[in-house]
């Protein structure tokens, strides 16, 4: 069994329409014979076949636009069953699971796929259960009109399904049936029964968020938002999450703004808080590099370039540019450079590669009048900085009278897998002390 | 030295769309199979519609009945490519290459972008600002239209191509909406300019940006 997923046909390519199925469900197909035909902004193309077999399965309709790699066929091997329709009932939606719910012929021990990728729940459905649902083959009499996985137990240990009591719909044997019977029969216990994932194979159903008549509008999600979406709950599931916050004094930062912001307007960019951030946010990531990491397996991998990506909220969703080494910019070319990549995020003009390879991410909830952000990691990374608001504030200062400072709040997200807690407050007690001492000539 | 690839340029002058089409089938067979090098055709085709892929859809487009099609002598052609309905006729540039994208070019959406650049560039020989517009591809002086893009990609290679309008009779254009939009007009260099410019002067251009922005030498 083989799948074939929506082609990426160009980088900027995120998402394609099958206009038209050429081979249909049962056709033989060979390696790079046209399959299918998507179409994608005026420009139609053939896709030819990855793989040669007979088409078992097809999981995209005719007139449906997918994103790029979702699964939308499956190619089985020449003399392989066919999916049923009621298949379809077993498909499951957006992940692709990692087990082809369509496999007519599951192994004899139904042992979950070892999910070495950490599965979502309810994209795995227990493959017995699956391949019920698959290949019903004609009715041969109740008794018989088992699952194939069913009967292959049955074949194998020379069982007359006839004499299987069964608890299914219409009499049907089940997979507990037979190995019920099994058991009991002082047989010895079939392999197959040891690991019973059977007994707790409900996926968490789909809650429905709304009954047919309800008072609501339903609405496809944008592709960006289904992305932005999977990658918040992958980030959840990959990263032990944990949160810290500091408050930091940026009153020096203040006057230093004020007294250079016309040299800046002069040259046509913006010095903001966020040019300080990022200067200084460089220069703590080089103090302390474990921040600008990613795992890999059981290794760590340390970026040697600073790539720091910068959250922009869009009104249709958020996206995060990428300053490629911003270890080698000043502050007048790190403002220049996310000036740059802010405005063409919003006029929809970034180009791929500009927001891919972040080391690390800065996100500014701040400017919406947070105090401070719990922020998810954008994976593969393993830090992500939060900017809470930065106002006045009343402030003991350092002869204990009471005065007004310039503050506000960073938060850091870290991954508890690798940094630990005195670490993530190593890197954020650097990136304090550098806006609290922040050298004017470096501006 | 330039290392950039060869490209055999055939001005075809006027051709049925039929017989564009079965021209179009051979050559990218041979190119497939290695028999011929890129290739680009630059052809007129008399008074035709032609509809893209979703043909039932881009049906709806076509604005005039089949008798006063008749009348007019409009053929309408259902095609392979991309894109919704187009009308073709005496005095516009039609562009087929026929490339063989890969291996460096294999994006289909760079592909499209670069038809337009050549004809942003042809149309700004003639002192004319052409540009794009999000998510309306061709390329457009204002809000008119004056270069269509239609593309089929097998295996990477493509046919159809863009459609420019020199001296076009832009009547025409009202028996359609063209490729679905409805809000924008058309127009042509002649239209711009104000001159009778000869189609032959146009295709050189065309010839040259087209090398240019595929690096390619005819």
């Amino acid at each position: 069994m083989a799948e074939v997923v929506m082609p990426q046909m160009g980088e900027s390519v995120a998402e394609g329409t099958i206009v038209r199925w050429i081979k249909k469900v049962g056709d033989r197909v060979d390696r790079d014979e046209p399959l299918f035909e998507i179409s994608t902004d005026k420009v139609d193309a053939e896709i030819p076949s990855p793989w040669a077999g007979v088409l078992v399965e097809i999981r995209a309709k005719e007139g449906e636009t997918v994103p790029v790699d979702t699964v939308v066929a499956v190619i089985g091997e020449a003399g392989t069953a066919v999916a049923a329709p009621a298949a379809a009932a077993a498909k499951t939606e957006p992940a692709p699971a990692p087990v082809a719910p369509a496999r007519p012929v599951p192994p004899i021990a139904p042992v979950a796929p070892a999910p070495t990728a950490p599965a979502p729940p309810a994209a795995a459905p227990a493959p017995g259960a699956a391949a019920a649902a698959v290949a019903e083959g004609p009715a041969e009499g109740r008794r018989q009109k088992s699952s194939p996985l069913v009967r292959k137990i049955a074949k194998e240990h020379g069982v007359d399904l006839s004499r299987v009591p069964g608890s299914g719909l219409g009499g049907r044997v089940t997979k507990d049936d037979i190995l019920g019977f099994l058991n009991k029969g002082g047989k010895p216990a079939a392999p197959a029964a040891a690991p019973q994932p059977a007994a707790a194979p409900q996926p968490p159903a789909h809650v429905p968020a709304f009954k047919p008549g309800d008072n609501v509008d339903v609405v496809p999600m944008s592709v960006m938002r289904r992305k932005i979406a999977e990658h918040m709950v992958l980030s959840r599931r990959t990263s032990a999450h944990v949160h810290s916050v500091f408050e930091v004094d940026y009153t020096r930062v203040a006057k230093i703004r004020q007294a250079r912001k016309a040299d800046y307007d002069r040259q046509g960019v913006k010095l903001t808080y966020m040019s300080f951030l990022m200067k200084a946010a460089v220069d703590a990531l080089k103090a302390v590099p474990i921040v600008n990491t990613s795992i890999d397996g059981d290794n760590i991998v340390y970026k040697k370039d600073i790539n720091l990506g910068i959250a922009v909220a869009l009104d249709w969703g958020l996206i995060v540019p990428v300053i490629k080494h911003a270890e080698e910019k000043s502050v007048l070319g790190l403002s220049r450079a996310i000036q740059d990549l802010a405005a063409r995020a919003r006029a929809k003009q970034l180009k791929p590669d500009e927001v891919q390879g972040g080391t690390f991410t800065i996100t500014n909830p701040g400017v919406f009048g947070a105090q401070f952000g719990m922020p998810i990691i954008s994976q593969p990374q393993v830090a992500i900085l939060g900017v809470g608001t930065i106002e006045k504030r009343v402030a003991v200062l350092e002869d204990d009278a009471i005065g007004i400072r310039t503050k506000g709040y960073l938060s850091i997200g870290y991954d508890h897998r690798l940094i630990d807690g005195a670490v993530a407050d190593e890197f954020m007690s650097h990136l304090k002390k550098t806006i609290e001492n922040f050298e004017p000539d470096a501006v | 030295m330039p290392f950039n690839r060869k490209l055999v340029v055939r001005r075809l002058g006027v051709v049925g769309y039929a017989e564009g089409l079965e021209l179009q089938k051979t050559l990218v067979a041979q190119r497939a199979a290695g028999d011929v090098d890129d290739t680009l055709l630059l052809l007129q085709h008399p008074h035709v519609l032609t509809l893209g892929v979703k043909a039932g859809e881009s049906r709806s487009h076509v604005l005039a009945s089949p008798d006063r099609l008749a009348e007019l002598g409009v053929e309408v052609h259902e095609t392979g490519r991309g894109g919704d309905v187009t009308y073709h006729g005496p005095g516009q540039i039609v562009g087929y290459p026929i490339l063989d994208l890969k291996p460096d070019r294999c994006d289909v959406h760079q592909y499209v972008r670069d038809l337009e650049e050549v004809m942003i560039r042809v149309t700004a020989e003639y002192g004319f600002k052409a540009g794009r517009i999000q998510g309306l591809t061709g390329a457009w002086v204002a809000a008119e239209k004056i270069g269509a893009i239609g593309v089929r990609i097998q295996r990477w290679i493509t046919s159809h191509g863009f459609a420019f309008n020199v001296t076009t009779d832009l009547d025409f254009f009202r028996l359609i909406v063209p490729c679905g939009i409805s809000d924008r007009g058309v127009t042509s260099l002649g239209k711009l300019t104000g001159r009778d410019i000869p189609t032959r002067e146009v295709e050189d251009h065309f010839v040259r940006h087209f090398c240019a922005v595929f690096d390619r030498s005819a």
